[in-house]
């Protein structure tokens, strides 16, 4: 497959950015500043971040389209407000999540923000549950950039009037040099922030804005770490077709009334684990001292037993330690169990913590 | 101050008397970036040129550091232990890894001189 670039790409070559191969695209993982400084600087101010990479999947229809999205993602659709966004996820047969996803009811249907790595097999995954009278795109004139930080607010409503308004997890349209934005107040660093879908020819001036506001680039590497230090998961990491929500921790995002009437793919497993719980769980992870728990490292219990393993581990830079988190042993997933953690052939201490390891700071 | 020489796999070495320094060059933190883990060798320990002696970790990715030169481990350097990120600040002065008890000196001098392993990065970007 052809290496893909962002409408971006030379504005991060410009600023010095190293790219890294994500998903089929050429993206920046970090900047001249390094990590720790994008991290940092974004809890503390702001940060712009190009996800353009992931898909923006429009649906159209009538009112059977939500009926049809429901047989796969276990949100409420049928009453979903206009402008209102849910995290949710795309479930197969056996309950097991396909992707994860942020669903907003649009005027004209829905617009849902997938994964760059799944986003073809998401539509091809989608359209089995949908009839001629639905249309449906992945819309790749537009970019989508995310602003975030304490600052976020007041630096875009400068530009786009109106921004302050939202509360978390809504959206609406605004103008921008003649041109429509799609704004939501969401994001994935555990911060207040936007995600601006804007066409690619608009993109670079929404940037020179952001430069001006002295609003620096963060690359992948520093939206992993925050990410993690929110507790929020990394598809491919944290979730993959053989995890379902339940496991998952995830119980949350599956609606009241779904959970009840059921209806959507894999709905039988779910329920009885919801019923008897799963054998396992994602849970956080804090390793003593300064040892990093990456990715696959094992996880044993005190008396030596293997009871899990990592699937996403880092430094948190604003947490100033070792973060991580996993799935282990139903049994020993209470806060406070104390853990043993094997890093290159040796065991080190650590114990099963709450999520977020950073406090969120949503605007409700 | 002694001469300095590189090993392919980013490591410096300066040598003096029986006694060899080793830390990781400042263009292997360019290329690891912001560095927040460092564990170093014990005393006592015995390593083999270019064998697995201490490890470095980045905010992306965990690294071996290896020691180009055979010998003995005299002393890990705690203090790139307590604050990884003076690796970063001060890669080729006071945040070398280990200091080594050389068993042949020769060793030292097949690595790459100043010179050699500028040219050497140059080719080889990562």
């Amino acid at each position: 497959m052809e290496v893909q670039k962002t409408a971006l790409y030379n504005y991060h070559k410009d600023l010095g950015a190293k790219f890294v191969s994500f998903a089929g695209y050429e993206m920046p993982i970090q900047y001249k500043d390094g990590i720790v400084k994008e991290h940092i600087s974004t809890r503390s101010y702001a940060g712009f971040f190009d996800v353009s990479h992931m898909g923006q999947f429009f649906l159209e229809g009538d009112e059977t389209l939500a009926g049809a999205l429901e047989k796969i993602i276990p949100a409420d659709l049928k009453s979903l407000k206009l402008n209102h966004s849910k995290y949710s996820f795309l479930l197969n047969n056996d309950g097991g999540i396909i992707d994860d996803l942020i669903i907003t009811k649009t005027s004209k249907g829905f617009c849902i923000i997938l994964n760059a790595a799944c986003k073809e097999n998401d539509v091809k995954q989608i359209e089995k549950f949908l009839n001629k009278d639905h249309k449906y795109f992945l819309n790749n004139d537009l970019s989508l950039i995310a602003l975030q930080g304490p600052k976020a607010v007041e630096i875009l409503e400068k530009l786009v009037p109106g921004v302050s308004n939202l509360k978390f997890m809504t959206g609406d349209n605004f103008k921008f040099d003649n041109e429509n934005l799609y704004i939501t107040r969401s994001g994935y660093t555990g911060e207040d922030g936007f995600e601006i879908s804007i066409p690619n020819n608009k993109v670079e001036k929404l940037i020179s804005f952001f430069k001006e506001n002295k609003v620096n680039a963060v690359g992948l590497g520093a939206r992993d770490t925050l990410r993690l230090e929110a507790g929020l998961c990394l598809y491919g990491h944290d979730l993959n077709e053989k995890i379902n929500p339940i496991e998952a921790n995830l119980k949350w995002a599956i609606a009241k009334r779904r959970r009840e009437e059921g209806g959507f793919n894999g709905w039988d497993v779910i329920k009885k684990l919801i019923e008897n719980g799963s054998e396992k769980k994602r849970v956080g992870i804090l390793p003593e001292g300064r040892v990093i728990a990456r990715e696959n490292t094992k996880i044993f219990s005190e008396s030596g037993e293997e009871i899990g393993l990592i699937t996403s581990g880092t430094f948190g830079p604003s947490v100033n330690a070792p973060v991580a988190m996993g799935y282990i042993n139903t049994k020993y997933a209470n806060i406070g169990t104390k853990i043993h953690l094997e890093v290159r052939g040796k065991k080190h201490g650590g114990k099963v913590s709450e999520l977020p390891f950073f406090k969120k700071s949503y605007v409700k | 101050m002694s001469e300095k020489k590189f090993s392919k796999k980013h490591e410096w070495v300066s040598l003096d008397g029986e006694t060899a320094t080793v830390g990781i060059t400042k263009h292997a933190t360019e290329m690891l970036g912001d560095i927040v883990f460092v564990e170093v060798p014990e005393p006592g320990k015995s390593v083999e040129k270019d064998g697995q002696a201490a490890v470095v970790e980045s905010t992306k990715a965990a690294s071996d550091v290896y020691s180009p030169i055979s010998g003995e481990i005299l002393e890990g350097n705690k203090s790139i232990v307590d604050d990884p990120g003076n690796v970063n600040s001060d890669p080729e002065g006071a945040s070398w890894f280990f200091k080594i008890k050389v068993k042949d000196k020769s060793e030292f001098d097949t690595l790459m001189n100043k010179a050699d392993y500028d040219k050497f990065c140059a080719e080889n970007p990562s």
